[in-house]
């Protein structure tokens, strides 16, 4: 089944089965591995991505939703050269050790400071409550998100 | 495991009218596909029972909101975000917004709709006791036409309700003006997101200068093979004073009348003792 979508601000087209999960597309047709599997069940939210400016896990989206759909990944928010604010923030406050959880937490933080510039730590803790982090404790996650925001003001 | 990707099929319907006639001669090989937060959980798991999906994600006829003088339809795709930021419900059925936050985090609220919830037939969910409290109605449309019913007759065992194989949850129906004094809801669960709740209990009441029940009506989750309504301890409560014997009183019944389904008897135990507990806290809060 063909499917077209707006991937990363380009419009693009593939051939997949409609069942196939689009972190699978994303992955494995598409080559962009910066969307990781945690738990494939919605749980850990290493997949995150933003579908139709919403923050969703791509673990639980057919990819025959996506027909017409515009979507945002870990690789369309910064490059290596040219770092999202969120991402330099990650970086300076320690908030990636391992790095498999950080796409996920760098999206779902985009999302958060997209709606409320200025949150506060139970607003972060809220914002960040569906994905789980096994190396950082969690705290300079959430110094890293207060770091970026500071430069989303 | 996964079955093979390639042996699903996935339909998009044009409208609901297309969808419903795929349906009229449906007769079990289709089944509707939402926000799939429940479906790809199983389809991850290799437990779905069907190969064809019928996709109603996108059809705008199941999304919105009517508000009238009397009533507000939730359209059965509206999702758990677009439910807690709907402004009347905010003001007017806070409890919704409350069983919307506790919905997994922010990503499964963005996706998981409230038909899915319904239909889906979870005993554990946590916006059913609260359609239980609210004594919501669902609108079922199918090629034939609609019906209603009442959400608290809906249940019929574990995972079965009153909903045919040809039927969509097109819409919610809850009353605005009931004279609700008071309204509680809390879920106990393990972890604060993403946690399968242990017990929920959602209530509403009109209390009469903060002493007598003028009616009261509670719903509960994890406490039985269904979203129950706790019909002895309202019956018991109705226009009855909120003394210490009374609610005392209240919350035995409230335990004996569940039926917490885990085999594991200190569990089931334990589920009573929270839902009394609960029903303590809101009956308190009664008298406020
Ligand atoms: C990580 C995670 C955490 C979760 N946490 C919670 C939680 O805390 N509390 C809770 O209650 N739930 C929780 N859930 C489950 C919740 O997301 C679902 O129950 C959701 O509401 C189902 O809606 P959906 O649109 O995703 O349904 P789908 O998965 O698309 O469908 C579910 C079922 O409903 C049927 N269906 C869908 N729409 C309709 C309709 N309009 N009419 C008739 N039938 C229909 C489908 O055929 C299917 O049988 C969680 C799920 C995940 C993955
Ligand atoms: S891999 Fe999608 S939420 Fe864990
Ligand atoms: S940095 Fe390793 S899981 Fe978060």
């Amino acid at each position: 089944m063909k499917i077209n979508f707006k991937l990363n601000e380009k419009n693009i087209s593939v051939d997949a089965p409609p069942m196939k999960r689009l972190l699978d597309v994303l992955r494995e047709d598409l080559g962009l591995t910066g969307s990781k599997e945690g738990c494939g069940e919605g749980e850990c939210g290493a997949c995150s991505i933003m579908l139709d400016k919403q923050l969703v896990n791509s673990c639980l989206v057919p990819i025959a939703q996506c027909e017409g759909a515009s979507i945002l990944t870990i690789e369309g928010l910064g490059t290596e050269e040219n770092l999202h604010p969120i991402q330099q923030a990650f970086l300076e406050c320690g908030g990636a050790q391992c790095g498999i959880c950080t796409p996920g937490m760098v999206m779902a933080s985009f999302d958060l400071l997209k709606k409320n510039s200025n949150p506060t730590v139970s607003q972060i803790q809220t914002g960040l409550a569906g994905n789980l982090c096994r190396c950082t404790g969690y705290v300079k996650i959430i110094d890293s998100v207060t770091k970026a925001a500071e430069t989303f003001k | 495991m996964r079955g093979l990707t390639p042996d699903y099929e996935m339909k998009t319907p044009k409208n609901i009218k297309e969808a419903l006639q795929i349906l009229s001669t449906n007769s079990g090989e289709w089944q509707l596909f939402a926000g799939g937060t429940d479906l790809m959980v199983s389809y991850e798991a290799g437990k779905l029972t069907h190969k064809k999906f019928l996709n109603i994600n996108a059809l705008h006829e199941l999304k919105g909101f009517v508000v009238n003088d009397q009533e507000i339809l939730i359209g059965g795709g509206c999702t758990f975000t677009q439910i807690k930021n709907h402004p009347i419900i905010q003001q007017e059925f806070p409890l919704l917004v409350n069983s919307a936050e506790a919905t997994g985090a922010i990503a499964i609220q963005n996706r998981a709709t409230i038909g899915g919830n319904i239909a889906n037939m979870s005993p554990a969910a946590d916006t059913p006791p609260v359609l239980i409290a609210y004594n919501a109605d669902l609108i079922l449309l199918s090629s034939k036409g609609y019906r209603i019913v009442n959400y608290t007759q809906f249940h019929k065992g574990y995972k079965r309700a009153d909903l045919r194989a040809d039927e969509i949850i097109m819409a919610i129906k809850i009353h605005r003006h009931q004279g609700i004094s008071h309204s509680y809801y809390r879920k106990v669960g393990t972890r604060a997101a993403q946690s399968i709740s242990k017990v929920c209990l959602a209530g509403v009441a009109c209390v009469f200068r903060g002493q007598n029940i003028e009616w009261i009506q509670i719903g509960l989750g994890s406490v039985a093979p269904i979203p129950m309504q706790a019909i002895q301890t309202e019956h018991f409560l109705n226009e009855k004073d909120l003394t210490h014997e009374n609610i005392q009183q209240a919350r035995n019944i409230l335990m004996d009348e569940i039926h917490p389904i885990d085999d594991i008897r200190s569990e089931a135990k334990y589920r009573k003792t929270v839902a009394g507990n609960l029903l303590t806290e809101f009956l308190e809060s009664l008298k406020k």
